[in-house]
């Protein structure tokens, strides 16, 4: 099948690595349970190195692993008493798993090809014909899904984007005239009677800076009484 | 041949598909699935013998009539019916596994071929000849796959019984000597 493109030794010749050993073993004529390692790796290594296979990550994985068996062979490892551990036993295990599926697919080439002889009434193309594949969903997994995806979109954002409408600067003004004016005045002389929010909140950003600054001192006679302001003379006659 | 055998020969002409012993049966309910079973035999015999290019073959879970294998070139070479395109071994191999092991996942099929199967097993599944049977336990609840009636249908099978079984296989290359046997 061609899963990706970049060699198409693959497709004509071997179905994978494992395809790719066993007909080695076959043209050595070696024994499959006592694989020569040492000597099937290094024609491993050279045929996907001549056959341009070495993109194949399938191959080259296969190649680490025969290279690291043929490593732990120089290394044996003691399991009990008598015995040592055959490095080679997993590999021989898929191989020998791999060909009884090689075996399996003869068989069921031929079953498909004496099937293929024979036409029944009213021949169609098998493929069109198809049920497609089984959905396992019920209803919830269907809103589940339907959910998820609606909240993938992104739902617009709109900032509005306006210029700062407190004026400190104009309060400031007023007030310092309002202070060269009186001694002492009430809130609602800055402000008035019917302010609204911004000018409420510029006289009062005014008022505090001012009376940071020393120029006049805020005064409440009590809690949520209007404020009193009041001129400070020591910094006024500096 | 007696008339029902007559009934279900009609049936089976006029029907593009296999039909099941279940579907023939429903032609004359008094006959029930015994006596459907027993005019098929009939018909099966009156067909066979040599007199005739058709044969009424049981395959994959139904019946129908089929052409003789002689005739298969000629009428292929002829156009007027078209041999099923042929799987790959990379297919095959896949099938193979899934038929055997079944229901099983992908990541087994991986494992045993050595090579990735997503995308041959996807080609599988719209060909109808594998599905999803069940879903694994464990991480992610893989998909598991089984073969389809058609699977049986494309090999002349009627059932998975038919297929070899293992232990009929000639495993190894050579026969590992017992004594000397890995693991």
């Amino acid at each position: 099948m061609p899963e990706q493109g970049g060699f198409v030794v693959e497709l004509e010749q071997f179905s994978g690595p494992l395809d790719l050993l066993l007909h080695l073993i076959r043209e050595d004529e070696v024994d499959i349970t006592d694989l020569p390692i040492s000597r099937i790796a290094d024609q491993f290594l050279a045929v996907i190195a001549d056959l341009g296979l070495n993109q194949a990550a399938d191959y080259l994985e296969m190649a680490a692993r025969l290279l690291r068996i043929k490593a732990q062979l120089l290394l044996p490892r003691r399991l009990g008493d008598d015995e040592w551990e055959d490095p080679r036993s997993e590999l021989v295990r898929r191989l020998l798993e791999y060909q009884q599926i090689r075996e399996l697919v003869d068989w069921l080439h031929r079953a498909a090809e004496k099937r293929a002889d024979r036409f029944g009434r009213g021949f169609e193309q098998p493929a069109p014909d198809l049920p497609p594949p089984p959905l396992e969903i019920d209803l919830n997994d269907l809103l589940a899904a339907a959910e998820r995806v609606i909240a993938l979109i992104p739902e617009p954002v709109l900032h509005r984007v306006v210029p700062r409408p407190l004026d400190v600067e104009g309060a400031t003004a007023r007030i310092t005239a309002l202070l060269a004016e009186r001694e002492e005045f009430a809130w609602t002389d800055v402000v008035g009677a019917k302010a609204g929010v911004v000018e409420v909140l510029s006289a009062f950003i005014a008022l505090l800076e001012l009376a940071k600054r020393g120029t006049c001192k805020l005064h409440q006679p009590e809690p949520f009484a209007p404020m009193v302001i009041r001129r400070e003379p020591a910094r006024a006659a500096a | 041949m007696s008339p029902l055998a007559q009934l279900l020969e009609a049936a089976l002409f006029a029907a593009s598909r296999p039909l099941s012993i279940e579907e023939l049966a429903t032609l004359d309910p008094e006959a029930g699935e015994s006596g459907t079973r027993a005019a098929l035999k009939e018909l099966r015999a009156a067909w066979s013998g040599g007199d005739h290019g058709v044969e009424l073959a049981e395959i994959g879970e139904g019946w129908q009539f089929l052409t003789l294998p002689e005739y298969a070139e000629s009428i292929d070479r002829a156009q007027f019916a078209l041999r099923p395109r042929r799987l790959s071994p990379a297919a095959l191999e896949t099938l193979a596994i899934i038929a055997y092991r079944q229901p099983v996942g992908r990541v087994e099929v991986d494992e045993i071929r050595g090579v990735d199967s997503e995308a041959v097993i996807e080609k599988l599944v719209e060909r109808g000849l594998v599905e999803v049977a069940s879903r694994g336990e464990g991480l992610g609840r893989p998909l598991l796959y089984g073969t389809t009636p058609q699977f049986l249908e494309i090999l002349g099978l009627k059932g998975l019984e038919e297929l070899p079984r293992l232990d009929e296989l000639s495993v190894a290359l050579r026969p590992p000597a017992p004594a000397e046997e890995p693991e």
